[in-house]
Formats: structure tokens, sequence, C-alpha cells
């Protein structure tokens, strides 16, 4: 075709609807440069019709010009629409394809920490934050720091083999520590005083394993000697405590009790945290976190027994001091709901998972 | 202590609380009611009934009687097994309907007769254990009586723990006289009553070791009936206490020991000889004791002796030849106060704990021997139908302590003012006589009280009395503290970082079998238990791996095959060594103290690891030791190791500064087979403190120069012997390479035909880089070569080609 034919008005209009149908029918971006190629490429009746604008005569050559271009901008932007719309089909088709199901997750093993290590530091860091600090102490101990020194005369039924374990040989005086409290005896003899200690340790007891028995269980202790220390102090400690572990409103009872190592004694009950006191009402529905009693028996404390004072080198006419001491265990099984205390040192994955995961 | 509430009433009269609430005040008092039993209760529809007639009823296995009873205003035939009453006898009868403790009476057809209700033994009202024949009843009484008030079949009883420091609340006088001080009521102490003066005739008694006996009353009983049984009311007491009636004189002192806290032992008389002396036992001296046992007398025994010898362990058991018999006519009753030191050892060393040893290990009142006898004297005559003989009374007490206490002294420990008058009066209500004043008391505590030994004790007194409930509440203000030590913190981090790691913690008991030890290492002087729980298990873990290890049979056997598990805890190491306990008058001396500290074997922390089923790998081992370290801020560097429990092939210790501090790596498959653990299980461990120890020496780390000039990387593949670990090849490469390396990673592992037979090719991705500048080719090239002729020098390393 001769210059003037391809550069008519017809032909050009041609080739633009021959591209803009080409463009349109492009199904992908495949398609789609193929058309471009076929309708804007070098062998496109529009690139051949403007190449053949340069053998016009000079008169015809701006208006030949002008009609190329406006149908070269024209093929342009209906490719370019076009592609913008295929590229998003694309795209969208894409991510469709990509889409995963975000519950399937790898198996990697899952750790936690096991509760008594968690409650121990849990109660550890209670204390803590009033200024005391963590006090330990060996678990194979001599007599002197488990019973001499806590008051236990020679003749105390807790020195007889079937209460505490003993070491071999029979005279060598140590015994696997019966309860945290000569960590007690070690911090009043090793430490300035005023003394503020908190003793988290296991302890152990000649008792055969059973669902209400360990011969290995666990103890927190506090330990407060200095001048004007008294039993208000002592209440206002493990009420403290109580509401640190069990939320606040709950109160704590003294009773009293006996203990070697203090002097006047007590037990101290927490009122229930699941009824609150209310199932000890007459008529109130049951609960069985306390058996209705209202109160649940927590441990054992008092204002720390002259003798013990002495044998610590603490003066007891200037000094005075208060002590107590609970089981972690049983504070765990109440606040769980655990019926056997040998969950917790069978080393069965499923309870440390269940329950360990708490700070 | 069981204490029937109807016989604690006989001695606080005006008591009119309920059972519930004399419990809960008694509790108040700080003593442990435990449970308030109640009986008889559900008793109903048991009435007088006389018996009118009585048929034998022949032709069957065993006596049967048709009888008919009158209760008055009916008669009922009744048909029954017991032969031991007659027409005219006034009975317990139970009405059709009636509910006793077995059940429910109807009328029903029995025998070939109509059997309308039942005549009721003492058992089948609750009144005893057991009972042969039925309850006939003594005196007069109307006919369709309610037999439920008549016997006083309903009632508590309190079941109270008892403190080792309250022996008076072994008795109902004891428990009395708290009951009778939260009541504000006197008590009707049975321990005042008159009592007869020695007589010159008295059995003669002599007391040769007044440590373990200061008091011996000693009362003759002649004439008793044999014949003579224990009223209803005495057996109801002892059965409601948890004693079993036995015969009249058993059962009087033990009564009389249930009621004011004595002990109290009736010989035979006629099978005594000569004076009696309470002495240690001698060299090879025995005893037949009252349950058959022929027993080895220790010279630390107590003794009560005749002329023939030992009669009775004093205070635990009376002896076979002066016992009681149903022949005994004639009695001599012995009171006496032994000391609770001696008496508790005699009755451990023979495992013997009675209910008098009990009572004197925790203290007997040393004034209530002669009060003690003279109830049961009483009670002898007018039950068993015996006269009062001579009077005997040795009385060798020392006298009671006096006390001084501080007027203020409870407000010293209590942080509340208590009166002056308060502090006195509560002193009174427990027995102590007060003096002085006004500054200081002058307290004489009662001698049923030898807890009261110091002022802390007074104090206790006030302050229960009174009520630990009306101390405030006042939170202690402590010095600014540290916070928890380095060392702690340390250990938090270890256990949150194994955790983690995918690792779960357990909690183990430390005692281990030798056969263990033996299979898992740990030396042979782990430290043995005197009195271990189970014989096999009778040693304290110089390891942590046989508890891990069980805990993987034991999770695998529950269905659970893929574990991974860690424990902290101590391990112990080396037997103690025996050093005197010094006194504790004072602190112990820096010489004492530290004998003591070094008695003790050391008790390091470990932290142990055990890997089974899918978790389990050597790498997975040794990577949560090192993991462990890096969390600690530590470098563990593994070094291939063959040792004991583990694989040789496939374990590494790891070195911290050049010195083992842990090993990890698969167990030996023999040990896997032992232990009949899941294959290829894996384990590791560490000596925990160390760890902590090094990190918390480290002190703060230098900052590292972020240099923020581009990286360059270069890759070598070195080709060496498959022997040499990688890790010395990467040490090689970082001391060559020098400042400028960054970074170094291992990428790629070959072994085959292109490296040759033995030896190995390791790729390493090196990345360099200055802090100051861009580096040059010439410099880079300059590092890569150093590395190289390092490596090369080091562990003969060849350039791959």
């Amino acid at each position: 075709m001769s210059a003037p034919d391809l550069l008519s008005p017809s032909a050009l209009e041609q080739a633009r609807d021959t591209a803009l149908a080409a463009f349109a029918a492009a199904g992908s971006l495949e398609e789609l440069a193929a058309a471009r190629t076929t309708c804007l490429g070098d062998r496109s009746p529009v690139a051949q019709a403007r190449r053949s604008i340069g053998s016009l005569p000079g008169t015809e050559k701006a208006d030949a010009g002008k009609r190329v271009n406006v149908v070269l901008q024209a093929v342009t932007a209906a490719f370019e629409a076009r592609r913008g719309e295929l590229e998003q089909e694309r795209d969208a088709r894409v991510l469709v394809e990509e889409t995963v199901d975000v519950t399937v997750l790898p198996t990697r093993p899952v750790g936690a920490r096991h509760p008594l290590t968690t409650i121990a530091e849990r109660v550890a860091d209670v204390f803590v934050a009033m200024g005391w600090e963590v006090a330990e102490g060996p678990e194979l101990e001599h007599e002197w720091f488990n019973f001499d020194a806590l008051n236990f005369g020679g003749d105390h039924p807790a020195r007889e083999l079937q209460d505490t374990l003993f070491v071999e040989p029979a005279d060598s005086g140590l015994v696997l520590r019966t309860h945290t409290s000569p960590v007690q005896v070690r911090s009043l003899l090793d430490r300035e005083l005023p003394v503020h200690v908190v003793c988290p340790g296991r302890v152990y007891r000649a008792d055969a394993l059973d669902a209400t028995h360990s011969p290995v269980f666990a103890q927190v202790e506090g330990l407060c000697v200095d001048e004007g220390i008294t039993m208000a102090h002592l209440r206002g400690t493990l009420d403290h405590l109580a509401t640190a572990m069990f939320g606040p409103g709950l109160r704590t009872r003294l009773r009293p009790n006996y203990f070697p190592f203090t002097e006047p004694s007590g037990e101290v009950d927490l009122q229930c945290f699941s009824c609150r006191g209310a199932s000890a009402e007459p008529g109130a529905p049951a609960c069985r976190v306390c058996n209705s009693e209202g109160w649940i028996e927590w441990g054992g404390c008092g204002m720390v027994h002259p003798a013990v004072l002495r044998a610590c080198g603490v003066d007891p006419e200037r000094y005075t001091g208060f002590a107590f001491g609970m089981g972690l265990d049983r504070t765990l099984m109440f606040r769980h709901g655990i019926t056997d205390i040998r969950d917790f040192y069978e080393g069965d994955q499923r309870f440390t998972l269940a329950l360990g995961t708490e700070a | 202590m069981r204490v029937p509430v109807s016989w604690l009433r006989t001695l606080v009269p005006g008591l009119t609380a309920s059972a519930d609430e004399i419990a809960a005040a008694l509790v108040r008092a700080g003593l442990e009611v435990e449970q308030v039993h109640r009986t008889g209760h559900d008793i109903s529809s048991v009435v007088v009934g006389e018996v009118l007639d009585v048929e034998e009823l022949t032709g069957f296995k065993k006596p049967i009687r048709y009888c008919h009873v009158s209760i008055g205003d009916r008669t009922h035939e009744v048909v029954c097994g017991a032969t031991n009453f007659v027409a005219g006898d006034r009975v317990p009868f139970a009405l059709p309907g009636a509910v006793l403790p077995g059940g429910t009476i109807a009328r029903r057809k029995t025998y070939g007769h109509v059997s309308d209700g039942m005549i009721c033994s003492a058992a089948e009202l609750g009144l005893s254990d057991e009972s042969d024949g039925i309850l006939v009843l003594e005196g007069e009484h109307a006919l369709g009586a309610d037999v439920v008030e008549l016997l006083s079949l309903r009632d508590e009883v309190l079941d109270i723990a008892v403190t080792p420091d309250r022996g008076y609340a072994l008795s109902v006088r004891g428990v009395a006289r708290e009951a009778a001080t939260a009541y504000g009521l006197e008590l009707a102490d049975p321990g005042l009553v008159a009592v007869p003066e020695p007589t010159a005739d008295g059995h003669p008694v002599r007391l040769d070791d007044p440590q373990g006996c200061d008091r011996y009353v000693a009362r003759v009983v002649r004439g008793l009936d044999p014949a003579a049984t224990s009223p209803a009311w005495l057996q109801r007491r002892l059965v409601l206490a948890g004693m079993r009636p036995i015969s009249l004189a058993v059962d009087v002192t033990n009564a009389v020991m249930l009621e004011t806290g004595q002990p109290l032992h009736a010989f035979d008389l006629d099978a005594l000889s000569g004076e009696v002396v309470v002495r240690r036992a001698g060299p090879g001296e025995r005893l037949t004791t009252l349950d058959g046992q022929d027993r080895e007398l220790d010279p630390e025994d107590l003794l009560i002796t005749d002329d023939r010898g030992p009669i009775a362990l004093a205070g635990v058991m009376g002896g076979g030849p002066t016992e009681v018999t149903a022949g005994t006519t004639a009695l001599l009753i012995e009171a006496a106060h032994f000391g609770a030191r001696t008496i508790a050892r005699t009755a451990r060393r023979h495992r013997l704990p009675s209910e008098a040893s009990r009572r004197y290990e925790r203290g007997v009142d040393p004034a209530l021997a002669p009060a003690a006898a003279q109830a049961a004297v009483r009670l002898l005559v007018e039950l068993g139908g015996a006269t009062a003989g001579p009077v005997t009374d040795v009385d060798l007490r020392p006298p009671l302590p006096r006390l001084d206490l501080p007027v203020t002294e409870p407000e010293r420990l209590a942080g509340r003012p208590y009166a002056p008058e308060v502090v006195r009066r509560r002193l009174e209500d427990v027995g102590c006589t007060v003096s002085g004043g006004p500054e200081v008391l002058e307290v004489e505590p009662p001698s049923w009280r030898p807890d009261l030994a110091g002022r802390a004790d007074l104090v206790e007194e006030v302050l229960r009395l009174e009520g630990y409930d009306t101390i405030p509440v006042v939170l202690p203000a402590a010095p600014s503290g540290r916070g928890l030590t380095p060392e702690q913190r340390l250990r938090r981090t270890a256990s949150r970082a194994l955790a983690a790691a995918g690792l779960v913690e357990v909690v183990l008991p430390p005692f281990v079998s030798e056969s263990s030890l033996e299979l898992l290492g740990g030396g042979t002087d782990a430290p043995r238990l005197r009195n271990p729980l189970s014989a096999e298990e009778a040693l304290l873990r110089p390891t942590l791996l046989p508890g891990l290890l069980a805990t993987v049979g034991r999770n695998s056997g529950r269905g659970l095959p893929d574990v991974a598990v860690f424990e902290t805890g101590h391990v112990f190491v080396g037997a103690g060594r025996t050093v005197p306990a010094p006194g504790v008058d004072g602190p112990p001396t820096p010489d004492q103290r530290a004998a003591l500290d070094a008695a003790l074997p050391e008790q390091p922390r470990h932290v142990g690891i055990a890997l089974a089923g899918a978790p389990a790998s050597w790498d997975a081992a040794v990577t949560a030791l090192v993991d462990l370290g890096r969390a600690l801020g530590l470098v563990l560097e593994p070094r291939a190791v063959s040792h004991g429990p583990f694989h040789p092939g496939r374990t590494a210790e790891l070195l911290l500064d050049g010195r083992r501090t842990g090993l990890a790596g698969e167990l030996h498959p023999r040990v896997v087979a032992a232990l009949g653990l899941p294959p290829r299980t894996c384990a590791a461990e560490a000596n925990l403190d160390v760890l902590v120890a090094a990190a918390a020496a480290q002190g703060p780390r230098p900052a590292p120069l972020v240099s923020h000039f581009p990286p360059a990387s270069v890759d070598v593949a070195l080709v060496v012997a498959d022997d040499v670990p990688a890790a010395d090849v990467e040490r090689a490469l970082r001391d060559g390479a020098g400042d400028l390396l960054e970074g170094l990673r291992l990428f790629d592992v070959y072994v085959g035909p292109q490296v040759g037979e033995g030896r190995r090719s390791l790729a390493y991705g090196l990345r360099l880089r200055a802090p100051d500048r861009v580096l040059t080719g010439a410099e880079i090239l300059a590092a890569r070569d150093a590395a190289l002729e390092r490596a090369r020098a080091d562990v003969g390393a060849e350039l791959r080609t």
C-alpha cells in the first residue's frame, strides 16, 4: 500500500478499531503482548503509517502526522488500560491461589515451667517487692540447723525415724531438711539485723507416697526479725500475701497452735477464695474447695521463740520477730483443685503443660 | 482425745451451749477440734417394756424365746434370741417402726410366731461395740418411758487433736477448764477432791530415780467383788471416749484417767511381793508385758519392781504376773508422776504407744496423783463393794518454777495493749498464781502446765484467751532490699530459656537406686539414707539422669511417646562428715560453724534434660545446653567425648573456658535397652551452679561497634580429614581472618567421591566488614587467604577446587 492509502483517515480508523478490538479480545497478558506486537509493533499498520509520513509532500505532512498521533495515542491508551485490567485480574488470581489454611501450623515442641517453680517465684516476687530478700540453704542439712537451733529438744518426736529421713552413718547428724526453717537459722547467723527473708524450697519427710502424702514437697517460709516486730506485723504480712496470691478482699485467721520454734504460735487459715466463706452459712450451697467450712488451713506461724533467737546470737530482750510457713503444693492443690499430690512429682508432661505456663 | 460432751458438762455446771458452739469456742482457744461426732440422734421409738412371760421354743439350732412385753398401755408379742432375762425384767423395747443404728424394726413373722418389735441389747442401741444378751435395765423405770432419754443415748463427742505442749488437754478436766474459761463458768475440778492422808501402814514404796519418778501414790483396795461389772453409764463413757470396757477394775482406772488425765495402774495385790521400787532396768532384765510380749529391757527403761523383779514398764504397760484377773479381789492402785522424756523413750524403744504413755510424754500434772487415786478407790468402793485400805504417797517433787513477766510483755509481742488486770486474770484463768506488780508480775504456773516455761509461753496464754482476732493487722516496713541476687535472676533466666526451647519442667524425688547409678554413672559415694522409704532407692542422687530417664519411661508408658523434659535441682556428691552438734545457748563459734558447713556433702544444682521420641536427637540435646549457655551469656563449646552411659560416637562434653560443665548426646544403646527406653533416647546434664556463677561473674559486657559500611561475603569450601571436628576448622578460620571477620556460617557438608575417601568438604560463608571504611578487594583477599592459611596450618584443610 502506498503512503496515502496507509494514511487515509479510513485506513487509520480501521487500524485503530482493529487494535482496540484485538486488545479487548486479549484474555491474558500473553495474548495482550501478542496483540501489542500486531497492533503497535514495527510492522503494525500504525507504525507503517507513521513511517510513511516522510514520503508525503510537505504540505500534507502536518495533517497526516496529527491523524497518526491521534490514532497512536488512542491505541496506546487502550493497550495500557487493558494491561492494567489484566494485571489486576492476574494479581487477584494469584493471591487466591496462594491462600493457605492458617490453622495448619508446624508442630514444634512446647515447653512449660513446673507450677511449683512458678508459684515459688510468684511468692518471692511479692516479698521482694516489699524489700525482703530471698534466702536459700542446703537440702541435706545438719540436725543442728534443722532441729537443735529451732528449739526441738533431743527427744522431740520429729527426730524419730518415722518422721525424718536420716543420712548414714547413724551419728553423722545429717538429715534431709524437714522444713525450710533451717534457712531461717542460717539467715539470722549470716545476715545483719534487721532480717526480712523469704525462703522457698524443697523439704522431705519419711512419708510414703500416696494421694495426700509425699516424701518430698515444697514450702515457703518468711522470717522478719527487728526491734519492735509484733504479731500485728505477722497478720499484716499474711493478709498481704493472701491478697497477692488470691486477690483482694480475702481475710486470714489465726488459731493458737504449737510449734517448737515459735511462741506464741498459730495456725493460719485463709478465707476460702472460692466461696469466700459463704458456704459455711446454714443453708448455703456446698463448697468443694473448703468442704463448706469457709476457711482453708494454709500454714503455721508465730513469734520466733526466744530460744531460737538466742541460738542464732540475737538478743531476745531487744529483738522480736515473726515467722510463717506454708506448703506450696498445698496452696496449688486448693488453688487449682488438684486432688493427688503425686501429680507434682511424677513428671507427667501433661501436668506441667496444663499448669506451668503461669508466671 | 475424744471428749463426750455430756461428760464435759458434768465438770462445767451451767454449760448450756450446744456442742458445735463449744467446739468453736475451744478452737478459738487453740484446741484443734477436728470433728464433732453425733451419736444416738437418729434413734427413736425405743421404750421401757416389761417382760410378761417367756416361752422357750425348741427344735431350732439355737435357743429362741417367744415372749410378751408390756409397754404399759399395750402388749407386744416378740421373738428373741437372747436368754439373759426373765419374766418381770424391764428392758429396752423397740416398737415396730423404731429406728436403731442397725436399721428399722418392723413387724414380721419368724420361727412360727409374729414378732412385733425387738428387745434390744446394748450394742443394738449403739451403746457398745458388742454385747452378749439384751440390756436388762436396773432400777425402777416407768413402762413406756423413752429409753433414749433414760439412757442418755443422744450425745456428742468432741474429737480433739492435742498438740505436744498441751498434755493437760488429754483429759476431760483439761478441756473442761478451757470451756469454763471460754464461757466464764466455774470448773468443778476433779483434781480438787479431798484425799486421805498417807497412813503408816501404807504399802512400802521406794523411788530410786527421782528424775524418772518424783511422785508415787499407792492405794490398797480389798474385798473387791470379782463378779461386779461396770454399770452402763461407765461403759457408755468409755465407749464414747474410744476405749473398750474390760472389767470393773480396769474400766475404773481408765475412766479416771480420761477424766483427770492421770494414768492409773491396778496391780493384783496378792501377786505382789514386798516393797514396790521404781528404778531403771539392770543388765539382762526382762519383762513379759500385758500384750504377752517378752521384752529385753534397756538400762534406760524405768521399771516398777517388787522383790521378785520387774512388774511393769513404768508409765507404758503393766506386766503379766501382777495383772488383774477375773478372780482378783485385792488391788494396789498406782498413781504416779513419771518423767516425760523417760516414758517417751521407753514407749518408742519398745514400740509401745499406750494411752498412759501418750499422756506422760506430754506431761502429766504431778499434783494430781492423790486425787486421781482417790477417785478410783471411791468408784471401786461404790461399784465393786471394796473397802479402802492403807495409803502411800511418796512425794519428791521439785518446787514449781516462778517466772517474771513484765506486764507490758504481751503488748511487746502482740502489738496491741492489754490492761494489767486482763493479763493477771487470763493467767489466773489457766491456773497460774500471780503476785507482784505493778510493773513485773511474778507468775507461778499451775502444776498441770509444764509447758509454761518462759515469758513467751505466758504471753501466748494471754493472747489466745483474749483472741488472736483482736490483734491488729499492720504491714511491717522492711528496709529497701536489693532484689533478687544475680544468681537467682540467672536461674530464672535459665529455667525460662529451657521452657522456651520446648522443654517441659519436672520436679522429681531425689531417691535413686544403686543399680541405676551403676548403669548411669555418678560415682560410688552418694549419700545413703538410714531409713529410706524404699530399700531399693536408698541413695541420694549424684546426677539427675536416673529420675529424668524414669520420667521418660513413665510418659511413654502412658502413651506420650514424645518426651522433652528438664529438671533443675540439687544433686548430692560425696558422703558427709560427722561433727558434733554445738549447744544452743548462743550462736556457734566460727570454728563450730565452719565444721558444721564442712560436714555437709556438696549439693550443687544441676540441670538435666531428657528427650525421647520425635524430639530425640543427639544434636537437639547438645543444642539445648549450648542455647542454655547462650541465654546466660556464655559460650559453651561442644567437644566429642566418650562417657559411660552415652553413645561413644554421639556425645559431646560442653566446655566453658576449656573446662567441662556438662555432657549431652544420645544414650548408649545398652542403657536404652536396660531401662526399656524408646530407641535413641537422648539426655544432657550440666552443673547449673557453675554456669550461673560464670554468668554472674562476667560483669557488664562491652557494646559492639555496629558498622554501617557494607559487608563483603566470601565463600570457601575446605577439604579436611573426616575426623577433624568442624568446630576446629571454624576456630582456625576465625583466628586467621582476624578482626575483619564479622560472621561465619557453615552452609554445606559434603562427603563423596569428589573429595576422596576419609575426607569431607566443609563450605563456609565468611562475612567481612570494617568499622570505619569500605573494604578494598585487596583487603578482602588478604583476610580470606589468611583464614585459609591458618586452616591449612591448624587442621590440614585444603581449598576445594
